[in-house]
């Protein structure tokens, strides 16, 4: 009987060690021994960039003896919206991650995740130059980018000739011309994925640039204060440009990167011209083609000036991807970081094609020529603002978004958008 | 415990149930102690925890530092776009009721009479169901695509100009995606009744024909009453499945076009992404019409089983 109660004791401090065991199993980062792990998330799922993040993490490891550098590659949307945000607030937070500009930023410093990187990092925050400014929180550096971009328009330019458009439109209304040109050769002007909402939510915010001053945009976005009336005018440009049913036939339920119905997937098969999108997308579009390449026929060119507004025209729309180190992170992730942010290793990012790099000692590594016509847009920009909802942060996003695809179906007005803008500050 | 084991042994004895029942309570905590620890810890808590968040303006980041009451839930019950998908939800669950119920019991009907390759028509109803509801929900967004395959098979019959965009119509979604529910999950509710009819007595049946009924007679007055029990089970299922549809909403339209197909589920995730405050209040709602409604039901379910079929011969 004594013995049946020892087992029955034991077997109940097993089970309690056992509970207490999974509920340790979050530890710091670091591996065994000397060793030292350094977990580094992004977003690139396919190669050339995966490949590229993977050869530098060795390379890495190579340089620097009793390092070992863990990365993993996660979709976009997964990363960004949910596992960062649920490592950071576990306690176990990769050391290196991509990090967002604008609100997302601001949000993750507030409470304390991310490391100031200000000291650490002074002379590469130089050398960089005013493209570091989204990853700054009042006055701090937060995270380093290592792509920036501006959003304009990719065309197909084999459909451009056949429809006869000799050159690409520079005004609202040259564009509107090249819109019904495209539809008389009968292929769909332009694709956009207002399935996935924010592709949709970007032709507002290029409505919103060219309707708002700089000044306005300026004091808005921080003030979280849209009472302008030019936040409205963005939505009454937006319904006049959709009167002319530029967009592919059900674009309410096209996603924008994923398959063939995609917006992507139509450019890629040639049955769409135009598409209004990030730098990204020459390697989204040439996921999607039949030989996985980015297709030769594929051009760029910037958003069109909009007559009527009160919006600076060279002012530009675009945004780019950093990386922050979280404050518990060993001290050779700074130096990891340091070797990412290289002229060396941003001119192999910019030489592979998969974006802009954010150190302008790498811009001359570009050999796209539609990523060199980007890099001259940037530029030539007398402001660039960030994305509306990555600059408002991540609660605006669907609600923002949301309200703008509803003008896209005709069920919401230019006043919802801004309702929906003044509701979620609100809440805020 | 040590009190017990230096105690002499003829003492012992008439303590022994009262032992027993010490060591049968510790064997009930050893063996119900783990599970009760992971559903307190897994299920009760996050749900507890939930109604807890959803009092504050949180961003999901930090601690919890600005409380304001009741303001996400206001917040929620003042947005159109949530209120549509509550409707969306409750469409789903009366249009299942009204056409997959009859529609399963008609099919089950048909086959539990003899016939031939009743065996393939049986495996054949069920695909659907086993299917992976991702690539059951990819292969209808292919297939309803503007360009899929739907429309192909329209034109190629030269019924082209019935083709449209099937997920992208605001008008059509929400019908589409009911069309789409059904057929996925039609074949478990065929399944269901199967194995209510395979308990209906065959002596009731032939009494039934004795006494001179035909065959709509007999399935009306015996095999229906009888199947009520199953009917019920899956009325039951049929309803916590439409409240809390997310899936296939998400795979094929994610709520859209324009909210036509959102559910309280998908809105959940859209709205709470940045907002986990938000989101436990939707979460919270979500649970409490859930509750409410599978209580009422079990509560008029209950009372339907106390006057059903079997009971009334008593009754009279």
């Amino acid at each position: 009987m004594n013995n049946r109660t020892k087992r029955l004791g034991a077997l109940i401090a097993a089970s309690t060690v056992a509970l207490l065991g999974v509920a340790g199993c979050t530890g710091p980062s670091s591996g065994d021994g000397d060793e030292v792990k350094i977990v580094w998330w992004h977003n690139a799922t396919s190669d050339p960039l995966q490949g590229l993040w993977a050869d530098v993490a060795a390379e890495f490891e190579d340089a620097h003896p009793g390092v070992k550098v863990e990365v993993t590659g996660y979709q976009n949307e997964d990363l960004q919206r949910t596992l960062i945000p649920n490592a950071l607030q576990s306690g176990d937070a990769p050391d290196l991650f991509m990090v967002w500009p604008g609100g997302e930023v601001r949000s993750q410093a507030e409470a304390g995740y991310l490391r100031d990187l200000t000291s650490d990092l002074s002379a590469e925050i130089a050398e960089f130059g005013g493209v570091v400014k989204p990853w700054e929180v009042d006055g701090k550096q937060y995270a380093m980018p290592f792509s920036f971009g501006i959003t304009g328009i990719w065309y197909n330019t084999e459909l451009f000739a056949q429809a006869g458009i000799t050159s690409t439109p520079t005004t609202l209304p040259e564009l509107v011309t090249a819109v019904e040109k495209l539809k008389g050769i009968g292929v769909e002007p332009i694709a956009v994925g207002a399935g996935d909402l924010w592709p949709a939510g970007h032709w507002w915010y290029q409505f919103a640039l060219n309707a708002c001053s700089t000044a306005t945009l300026q004091s808005a976005i921080p003030d979280l204060d849209f009472s302008d009336p030019c936040w409205i005018k963005a939505g009454e440009m937006l319904e006049d440009f959709l009167a002319v049913e530029p967009f592919n036939k059900g674009f309410l339920a096209t996603p924008a990167q994923t398959g063939a119905d995609s917006s992507n997937g139509l450019m890629a098969a040639g049955v769409a011209a135009m598409e209004f999108m990030g730098p990204w997308n020459s390697g989204t579009i040439g996921a999607l083609t039949e030989d996985g390449e980015v297709p030769e026929w594929l051009g760029w060119f910037p958003f069109p000036s909009v007559p009527g507004g009160a919006g600076d025209p060279t002012i530009t729309m675009g945004g780019g991807d950093g990386w922050g180190i979280s404050v518990d992170a060993p001290e050779e992730t700074v130096e990891l970081l340091k070797y990412l942010s290289s002229a060396e290793v941003q001119s192999r990012f910019a030489a592979i094609g998969s974006g802009i790099p954010a150190n302008p000692g790498a811009a001359s590594a570009l050999t796209d020529e539609n990523l060199k016509s980007i890099a001259a847009g940037l530029a030539g920009s007398s402001y660039v603002q960030l994305w509306l909802d990555s600059a408002l942060g991540p609660a605006f996003g669907n609600p923002l978004n949301q309200a703008i695809v509803n003008i896209f179906g005709g069920t919401g007005t230019p006043e919802d958008v801004v309702k929906a803008l003044e509701d979620t500050a609100a809440a805020q | 415990m040590t009190q017990t084991t230096a105690a002499p042994a003829p003492v012992e004895a008439p303590r022994r149930p009262r032992r027993g029942g010490v060591r049968q309570r510790l064997e009930i905590a050893l063996f119900t102690g783990p599970a009760l620890i992971v559903f307190l810890g897994f299920v009760i808590l996050p749900v507890v925890l939930a109604a807890y968040y959803s009092l504050f303006n949180w961003n999901g980041l930090g601690p919890l530092e600005r409380f304001i009451g009741f303001d996400n839930y206001i917040r929620a019950l003042n947005d159109p776009a949530f209120l549509r998908a509550i409707g969306n939800n409750f469409t789903i669950l009366i249009l299942s009721i009204l056409i997959q119920g009859p529609l399963a019991i008609g099919v089950a009907l048909l086959l539990n009479r003899r016939m031939r390759g009743r065996a393939i028509f049986r495996a054949l109803i069920f695909v659907p169901y086993v299917l992976a509801e991702v690539i059951a929900g990819l292969a209808w967004k292919l297939l309803l695509s503007p360009r899929g395959g739907v429309n192909g098979l329209l034109e190629d019959i030269g019924l082209g100009e019935l083709a449209q965009p099937w997920l992208a119509n605001p008008d059509i979604a929400l019908g589409v995606m009911f069309v789409i529910l059904t057929w996925k999950y039609l074949g478990f509710a065929i399944l269901l009744m199967l194995a209510g009819l395979q308990g209906v007595p065959q002596e009731l049946q032939e009494a039934a024909a004795i006494d001179g009924a035909n065959w709509w007679q007999t399935q009306w007055r015996i095999t229906l009453p009888l199947i009520a029990p199953t009917i019920r089970i899956w009325i039951f299922l049929s309803m916590i499945g439409s409240l809390q549809l997310f899936d296939m909403v998400w795979v094929t339209t994610k709520g859209g076009p324009v909210g036509a197909t959102n559910t309280m589920a998908v809105y959940m995730l859209q709205n709470g992404q940045g907002a986990p405050g938000y989101g436990s209040a939707i979460a919270v709602i979500l649970f409490a019409i859930s509750l409410v409604v599978a209580l009422v039901f079990q509560r008029t379910a209950m009372r339907r089983d106390l006057a059903g079929a079997l009971t009334s011969g008593e009754d009279r």
